[in-house]
């Protein structure tokens, strides 16, 4: 047994300590978003954030996830309730057959959370690791432009809400 | 036969037997119709005529069905748009269901940029009769003219304001009528819906974590196949000792008939584990004898081929004096789907059900049916997204690979999923190309004679026949390949877009159609446009330096419909492109143009590329496209659409190229096949729509592949001062080229 925080849930899963956490997270959690790409940790489809950073889930075996937490795409927000990374995804319609997308997402949700105005330069440099084959990535830029400025200004309404 | 079906219409057809049929789409198609010569409704209503195949309304509401399938491009949502537009509804008052054997009609492949045309008319075209079908009930019961009555909301709406709703109108079979050759369509002034920017449907769920690909299907007591594939084409399985495999945790089987060999577990890693454990066992004798891939265009050239001059026109009178004459290549591409081909399977009474990406799931059917030997009923295909395809991927082997595993394992549903070297390995290519041209300038320096020759495979092995799919050809027992053919013209194959839409005194175009496939080749976005407008529209720009002319002017010089002269001015204009311009140090400017098949979409491309003399590295800057469509649907997804194209196509431009030895294929990740990352993304990318309301859509999925490649490559041959005519337009090829 192992046991992992994923999304601010402990789950205790019965998977050998090699398994790559890709297929924890799809299988036993049967979470959809991160998605099998390579399992060569070269396409970035597969990418969730593990205490703060973006890593490649189809390389990380779950015997190095202990005592750290986990979150994927469906830990963010929802469709009813979308974070801002989501909001903004959505708005700016960035996605083809969408396959890379939670990858991207997830990304650039790392990026967001250490800086919260990345340059446009940054924010390429930061998703050089995933690839997207339908060539959304203009949308993608955009989008991620968006969740900064979302994201802002969610922080300034909840430093009010703190305010009062 | 524009106006509103009336009942008398509609007693004449009940009394013709048509309404007595119940209201079951199997009796629907069981129906459809031989060929006639007598005029046939629009798009594919002309083969499935019946219009609840289309549209049906009942108590679960309205719901608009089409035959093709949802590969990331939007349609699911543009049909909504149309049938929500047609029917006067709310765009959220339709549910769209896609592909499936058991529910939707024959529509064949969703391929070639076809889907608006064919099935978006149909939907199109039906909706608004079903409308129709809906007022004339409502007069009926009302007792008043239909001329009388509107729509809205759903309802049809008398002007003493009794109304009556949809649901209520449609008891019985009214809707289980064949189509009208003609339709009252909305007037597009009037649209509410269609011509807008809706959001679409299936994004939502994508940025969320819902279950939305193939790849997300979990059926109870579902099991993981990983499939283990020869290490090169033709290889014979000699020796594998399965024992020690099936007795590796959660292996539930071990299947091998002939060359074909697969595992079974309860969890997918342990799937994987026991592929690499079967792989290793395996023991296979390889014959392989690929052709040398730095000689491809000899080895094209050379191969044997079926010649015929495809055009042809003379004017004795015309004499060019200067010549210039050039070779243009493209080798072996891959698809390259981020997500390597899936599909789940399940026998189940006798029926096996598949749920698969395929582009097309009644041709893809008849070939699962024929690998399996047994009768189409028996097979149930449901299309379920997956990643974008681009064509002619994986994903209908994969179908394959799942019902022949599924069928040693009855009642349990079965998830083949190909992992990244298979299907980078073993996808059906987009196939090698040679072109040859050779042209005159008169003395006004406009074109007086053009020959252009085009060396090439088929460009479909699609199913149809099972001998297509690779489980198919390994298994014991094994289908053979089906002979290729030639994709016959207006459309082509090799020869797509070959004949120029230029008007040009003397032309003589020929196709050089290669049988003999020495690689694995298929269908991929835009066949041989991809290639053959790449040639034709690097061939103008350097014909118009050979003129002393500008690109955009000597094309222009040549064009005379109005809707392609319209798009090259409007792509000119919006990038600010100037007779004359010179680029800043290091960068140059492109142009390109074509019309899809010379009967589709319209789209012409600007672009200003970098050139790093001192690397050679090639990047796009920015791009401009115009793009007319026809009556565009949703004009965002239009928009996405070409972006899209322009990206890819300047992926494929610049960097790649299937790689292979003597016997095996050498590119087979991201590593050995490397594609377009986001630091050779460009600044910028604008497109523009010329929208044509109320005339014919004409499809947009693959209109921008060859303009964009040609384009890019203008730019950089004007940025670098050196033409490079294979492609990809490499680094090393540029900065070679520039050294000379």
């Amino acid at each position: 047994m192992t046991t992992l925080k994923i999304n601010g849930q402990v789950h205790e899963i019965d998977a050998d300590p090699d398994t790559p956490l890709l297929y924890v997270l799809r299988d036993e959690l049967k979470l959809n978003a991160a998605k099998f790409g390579c399992g060569l940790g070269q396409c970035g489809s597969c990418t969730v954030i593990v205490d703060g950073k973006a890593v490649l889930s189809c390389v990380t075996p779950v015997l190095l996830l202990k005592d750290k937490e986990v979150t994927t795409l469906e830990g963010l927000g929802t469709v009813d309730k979308p974070a801002p990374i989501q909001r903004a995804f959505i708005e700016e319609q960035a996605a083809q057959c969408g396959y890379c997308i939670a990858g991207m997402m997830m990304r650039a949700q790392a990026l967001l959370q250490r800086n919260s105005k990345p340059s446009d330069a940054q924010i390429r440099s930061e998703l050089q690791s995933n690839l997207c084959r339908c060539g959304t990535h203009m949308r993608i830029l955009r989008a991620v432009h968006r969740a900064a400025r979302l994201m802002d200004t969610a922080e300034l309404t909840n430093g009010k809400e703190r305010a009062q | 036969m524009n106006g509103p079906i009336n009942p008398d219409r509609r007693q004449v057809l009940a009394a013709g037997g048509a309404l007595i049929v119940s209201f079951s789409l199997p009796v629907a198609f069981a129906q459809e119709h031989a060929p006639t010569a007598a005029p046939k409704p629009p798009g594919s209503l002309a083969k499935s005529p019946y219009l609840d195949a289309w549209i049906r309304i009942d108590a679960g509401g309205i719901t608009a069905f089409t035959g093709k399938v949802e590969l990331g491009q939007g349609f699911k949502t543009a049909f909504q748009q149309i049938a929500a537009e047609e029917l006067d509804v709310p765009f959220e008052a339709i549910k769209v269901v896609t592909a499936d054997t058991g529910r939707t009609a024959n529509e064949g492949y969703t391929a070639g940029s076809h889907s608006m045309q064919d099935s978006g008319t149909a939907i199109q075209n039906a909706a608004a009769q079903v409308r129709a079908l809906l007022i004339a009930e409502a007069a009926r019961r009302f007792d008043l003219p239909a001329e009388s009555l509107r729509t809205a909301n759903g309802a049809v709406i008398a002007p003493d304001a009794r109304h009556l709703g949809y649901g209520d109108l449609v008891a019985g079979d009214i809707l289980h009528v064949e189509a009208q050759v003609k339709s009252n369509l909305k007037d597009p002034a009037t649209y509410k819906v269609m011509g807008h920017p809706v959001p679409r449907v299936d994004i939502p769920a994508k940025v969320t974590g819902g279950a939305a690909y193939v790849q997300d299907i979990r059926l109870p007591g579902m099991l993981h196949a990983r499939v283990v594939r020869p290490p090169s084409y033709g290889a014979e399985l000699t020796e594998c000792d399965t024992a020690l495999i099936e007795k590796l945790p959660g292996v539930v089987k071990v299947v091998r008939s002939g060359n074909f060999l697969a595992v079974v577990a309860q969890k997918e890693f342990q799937a994987i584990k026991a592929m690499r454990a079967l792989s290793a066992a395996a023991k296979w004798t390889e014959t392989a004898r690929l052709p040398n891939e730095n000689d491809l265009p000899h080895v094209v050239t050379n191969l044997p081929s079926q010649d015929s001059v495809i055009f042809e026109v003379g004017d004795p009178a015309a004499t060019g004096k200067k010549t210039l004459e050039v070779s243009y290549t493209r080798p072996y591409q891959s698809h390259g789907s981020i997500g390597p081909s899936c599909a789940v399977a399940q026998l189940d009474d006798d029926i096996m059900t598949v749920w698969t990406h395929t582009q097309g799931v009644y041709p893809d059917r008849a070939g699962i049916a024929q690998m399996l030997r047994v009768p189409t009923a028996k097979v149930h295909l449901i299309h379920v997204e997956g990643s974008g395809c681009y064509g002619h991927n994986g994903a209908d082997d994969a179908a394959a690979d799942a019902a022949l595993i599924a069928r040693e394992l009855p009642g349990k549903p079965v998830r083949v999923q190909w992992m990244r070297e298979q299907e980078h390995g073993w996808e059906p290519y987009g196939p090698a190309m040679v072109t040859r041209l050779k042209a005159s300038l008169d003395d006004g320096g406009a074109i007086a004679s053009w020959n252009f020759e085009v060396w090439s495979n088929t460009h479909s092995m699609r199913p149809g026949g099972g001998g297509c799919m690779l489980a198919a050809q390994l298994m014991a027992d094994p289908l053979a390949i089906p002979a290729p053919k030639p994709l016959p013209l207006p459309e082509g194959g090799g020869d797509r877009n070959a004949i120029p839409i230029y008007k040009f005194p003397n032309a003589h175009i020929v196709h050089h159609f290669i049988p003999s496939m020495p690689v694995r080749i298929s269908a991929m976005r835009g066949l041989g446009a991809y290639h053959n407008v790449f040639s034709i529209e690097s061939f103008m720009s350097e014909l118009a330096e050979l003129a002393g002319a500008d690109p955009v002017e000597f094309r222009l010089k040549h064009l005379d419909d109005p809707r392609a002269r319209e798009v090259v001015e409007k792509a000119a204009r919006e990038f600010g492109w100037q007779k004359g311009q010179t680029a800043p140090e290091g960068r140059g400017y492109g142009f390109a143009f074509a019309r899809y098949k010379n009967l589709s979409a319209y789209c012409a491309i600007a672009t200003e590329a970098e050139v790093n003399r001192e690397t050679g590295r090639p990047r796009l800057v920015r791009a401009v496209a115009a793009v007319d469509s026809g009556q565009v649907v949703n004009p965002d997804g239009l928009i996405n659409q070409v972006e899209g194209a322009i990206v890819q196509s300047t992926s494929w431009t610049l960097y790649e190229a299937v790689t292979f030895d003597e016997r095996r294929i050498t590119s087979i990740d991201w590593q050995t096949y490397p594609i377009l990352r986001f630091d050779a993304v460009p600044e910028k990318i604008d497109v523009h729509i010329i929208n044509r309301p109320g005339l014919p859509f004409l499809g947009s999925g693959e209109t921008g592949q060859g303009p964009a490649a040609a384009s890019v490559a203008n730019a950089i041959a004007n940025a670098a001062g050196k033409r490079i005519r294979d492609l990809p337009l490499t680094r090393k090829k540029i900065k070679e080229a520039i050294d000379a």
